[in-house]
């Protein structure tokens, strides 16, 4: 089947089995291994891309779904890999193994506009917002995304940290 | 040239302390680490090629004799190039340091989940689909999978008898005599185990998950028939292993079969379910324990007898009872072993075998004990700390366990603790606190690692694995240090047969093992900086690429030019072993809160306070640290391999149905390293931190549950109907 979307403001035409998921499609389709496959059955978070500006888990969504969807992958997230959001990652040891880290980073970037934008979530008080990116709010809206090695202290001090020097996001949350 | 060291004696000289680049014990990023949020580290199944087949493994689902009827109907799929049913291929992953096959075939399942064919397609979706589509038909064997229904094996070498334990209890003033069990665990770890394995007509390489490659390459070529000098192993970024990828897997095995039969580079991915079944689960354990003790709570008498199981043949014992040979002083002891032979996923090393689940169970006896002595916990664990190892009584290379349980606990502000349980509540929550004492053998291993130092940096090659500990860092770490280079200049190259062998990731001897050859091979380089410049080693300075002797200062670049030095470091385990007991201590801390109406409990904050030696880098250390503490509120809460009765099938084999901690169950979690230098541990006098962390984790927090509601919970893990079940009305 054919199918067209656009990862990481690369224009992509495929010509796909329709069994293939988009994470598949990534991986060994485009060369783009950043996303992971951890479960392959939507438990694990590895494999959190962005569509359209939503996080979404890339192993439970078939490629030919997302004709015209623009998709971001770890890769698309800065153009050296060293965005503020990565950097602080690496400052506060956001990762031990590593695999998880492509999932987390999206994810991270997910909820930070998902707070931004008034979405609520299991822990939060209201639903009309808006919300604060307190640590309970963020390791809540964090859970999808499992880690093994267990870096849950740096990957939402770096979350944390981002958070809070992104002006944006902090008017925002007023 | 190399630098070779056999730890027969003690290090006194502090040399990494008079060092002058300022590196090493402190705080650096990974420098794998921009690869990792970059997504640019490639793990085993992200090489690329575009002649790439894909296998996917088919299970055995029931025990017993296998056929496979419509082997020619798959074999004629769309994409199918191969069915294989090798008789090479691997029943279950080797166990660490194996060096040899494990148990091979495919006509006989052993257990449910067993491996017994791999179809090969064109396509991973034409392969997942044709593996759907083979008929396995079991003759079903009549085999026990109930660890409780078989007489077990009672190894003698794991039986230990001094004194008179019957008789102490009997006297004893205080006493405890109960059992705890923990049930199957397993790894988990985020990458599931796979392959990408090419055959050129000659030489085997093959990409892999693995730990301990040097031993992985000879399981490799003893399973398929190759000399290991024609088989190549990569696994320079592993996502995880935790003792998992140990020994060789079933993927890598059945991906290089399929290569050399059909000559094109194939890939086997596991399925997140084989992961489960495949590869080696932590044995469940049933732990009786007795302690006896005197009337201020000094324990005159220690019994701590398990049983554990595992498939026949397997050699592996969870070791439960190593860690209660030198932790506490008691002049009767008994500790034994018994090993019951069942049917159910093999046994093997999860984190910190025996000690994981030994001390847990261990330090939540001793807690009742506190409780009926009527001794604060911490002053009880003090009160017992014994003056030599307890049963040979050679002398401990170092021991600061009580440093770790003052450090913690003031730290913790145990201080303020109510004694009795149910004394503070919030709501529906009853609040309480807890500790534990962690224990945790210290090993070194053979290890190899080569420097390679030009006037542009140094270059350090070991077949050592980074699995997430640091390997990276602290490599580059030590050779900073000793030749005076900034972090820039080091390159770090692991996870490559065709390198120097060094220890593998595993025991937590990683960092001391291969990060000990890798001190050797700096020195070596040292050494020869030092003759050329006609000085002494130890006068010698060297920082930011200038060596310095008495005031003369040579750069790097004019002492080279366009020379190579290398230096080669290989470390043997030696006497040192014999002549003192070597371990690593800690303490947990731990407040919880437990919902009065639903039994949950939810963890507040946790403090760990650990001496291990050196601390090389305290930020991966910390990090460590903090993967052992939540392993140890997955082991309290909610980790659990269930085996069904019948046929001890691993009935919630996936991430949905077995419960990791996620980020809402890890409450901040605080690390303390207390100061020490183990002299016995090598020139750098560092031991391992990766599993000390989660030795004794989950006893402080069933502790605090106890403290909290009075719930005394000894089955593990603590799940809301146990913990409702034993509170008080």
């Amino acid at each position: 089947m054919k199918t067209s979307f656009t990862v990481n403001g690369t224009p992509c035409s495929l010509d796909l089995d329709p069994r293939v998921t988009l994470l598949d499609a990534l991986r060994d389709h485009l060369d783009l291994t950043g996303s992971k496959k951890g479960c392959d059955h939507g438990q694990c978070g590895a494999c959190t891309v962005l569509v359209d500006g939503r996080r979404i888990n890339a192993c439970l969504s078939l490629a030919v779904m997302h004709d015209g969807d623009q998709i971001t992958t770890v890769e698309g997230l800065s153009e050296n890999g060293r965005s503020p959001l990565q950097s602080a990652f690496v400052r506060h040891d956001g990762m031990q193994c590593g695999y998880c880290t492509p999932g987390q980073l999206c994810s991270a970037t997910a909820v930070m506009s998902e707070i931004a934008d008034g979405w609520p979530s299991h822990v939060s008080d209201t639903l009309a917002g808006p919300y604060a990116m307190t640590r309970e709010e963020l390791a809540e809206r964090m859970s999808g995304n499992i880690c093994r090695c267990s870096c849950y202290p740096g990957i939402n001090a770096a979350i944390l940290e981002i958070a809070e020097e992104d002006v944006g996001y902090a008017e925002a949350a007023e | 040239m190399t630098f070779d060291l056999k730890i027969d004696e003690p290090h006194p000289d502090h040399r990494a302390d008079g060092l002058a680049q300022g590196v090493l014990g402190h705080e650096s990023d990974r420098p794998d680490g921009w690869l990792k949020v970059a997504g640019a580290a490639t793990y085993a199944a992200e090489e690329q090629a575009d002649d790439m087949l894909h296998g996917f493994l088919v299970r055995a689902p029931k025990i017993g004799a296998v056929t496979c009827p419509n082997l020619d109907a798959v074999r004629a799929m769309d994409g199918v190039r191969s069915v294989l049913r090798d008789p090479r291929m691997i029943r279950n992953a080797a166990q660490g340091t194996a060096n040899e096959a494990p148990v091979q075939g495919v006509d006989r399942a052993a257990y449910v989940g067993q491996p017994v064919a791999l179809v090969v397609a064109a396509t991973f979706e034409q392969a997942r689909h044709a593996a759907q589509a083979l008929v396995v038909s079991v003759e079903e064997d009549d085999v026990p999978v109930l660890p409780d229904t078989v007489t077990p094996e009672e190894p003698e070498d794991q039986n230990t008898r001094i004194g008179d334990l019957d008789r102490a209890m009997s006297e004893a003033a205080f006493k405890v005599d109960a059992i705890y069990t923990t049930p199957s665990m397993v790894s988990a770890a985020m990458e599931p185990h796979a392959a990408t394995a090419h055959w050129d007509g000659e030489t085997l390489t093959l990409r892999g998950s693995l730990q301990m490659l040097k031993f992985n390459r000879n399981e490799l070529a003893d399973s398929v028939g190759l000399d290991p000098k024609h088989v190549r192993v990569l696994a320079p970024y592993v996502g995880g292993g935790f003792g998992s990828k140990l020994g060789i897997s079933a993927d890598c095995v059945a991906a290089a079969l399929a290569a050399m039969e059909l000559g094109q580079p194939v890939r086997v991915v596991q399925h997140r379910r084989h992961v489960f079944e495949v590869n080696t689960r932590r044995s469940e354990t049933r732990q009786h324990i007795r302690l006896a003790a005197d009337a201020e709570g000094r324990l005159t008498g220690l019994g701590h007898e398990a049983l554990v199981s595992n498939l026949p043949e397997e050699e592996f014992a969870e070791p439960v009872i190593q860690g209660s040979h030198f932790a506490y002083a008691a002049s009767n002891r008994h500790l034994g072993m018994k090993v019951a032979r069942i049917h159910r996923p093999a046994a093997g090393s999860v984190r910190a075998p025996g000690e994981s689940v030994g001390v847990t169970a261990f330090e939540v006896a001793m807690d009742e004990l506190a409780l009926s002595a009527e001794v604060d916990p911490v002053e009880l664990r003090l009160r017992n700390i014994p003056e030599t190892d307890p049963e040979s009584g050679k002398p401990f290379s170092s021991h600061r366990l009580e440093a770790a349980l003052r450090q913690g606990a003031d730290a913790f502000g145990w201080s303020r603790r109510h004694a009795a349980p149910r004394q503070q509540r919030e709501g529906e929550w009853w609040i309480g606190t807890g500790m534990a004492a962690a224990f945790r053998v210290n090993m070194v291993i053979e290890a190899e690692a080569r420097i390679t130092l030009t006037h542009d940096g140094a270059t350090i090659r070991s077949d050592m694995t980074d699995i997430g500990t640091g390997s990276y860092a602290i490599f580059g770490q030590i050779a900073a240090e000793l030749l005076g280079l900034p972090l820039s200049q080091i390159d770090v190259q692991l996870g490559d047969t065709r390198f120097p062998p060094g220890s593998g990731s595993g025991g937590s001897f990683g960092a001391a093992s291969t990060g000990t050859a890798v001190w050797l091979a700096g020195m070596e380089i040292r050494q020869q900086i030092a003759d050329r410049l006609g000085c002494a080693e130890a006068e010698l300075t060297l920082k930011d690429g200038v060596a310095t002797v008495a005031n003369q200062r040579t750069t790097l670049h004019d002492l080279l030019s366009d020379e190579t030095i290398e230096g080669h470091g290989h470390v043997k385990p030696g006497d040192a072993f014999e002549k003192v007991r070597q371990a690593t201590f800690g303490a947990h801390f731990a407040e919880v809160a437990v919902s009065d109406v639903t039994g949950e409990v939810r963890v507040r904050r946790m403090l760990g306070s650990f001496a291990a030696g050196r601390i090389l880098n305290p930020r991966t250390a910390r990090s460590q640290c903090h993967g052992g503490m939540t392993w140890g509120i997955g082991m309290a809460l909610t980790e659990e391999l269930t085996h069904d009765r019948r046929d001890g099938h691993a009935v919630n084999r996936d991430l949905a149905g077995y419960h990791l901690p996620v980020n809402a169950d890890v409450p901040p979690l605080d690390v303390h390293f207390v100061e020490e230098l183990d002299d016995w541990a090598g020139p750098m006098q560092a031991k391992g931190i990766g599993e000390l962390g989660i030795c004794g984790a989950g006893a402080s927090i069933l502790n605090a549950i106890y403290n909290a509601c009075g719930a005394r919970v000894r089955d593990m893990p603590a799940t809301p109907d146990r913990v409702l079940a034993a509170m008080p009305l």
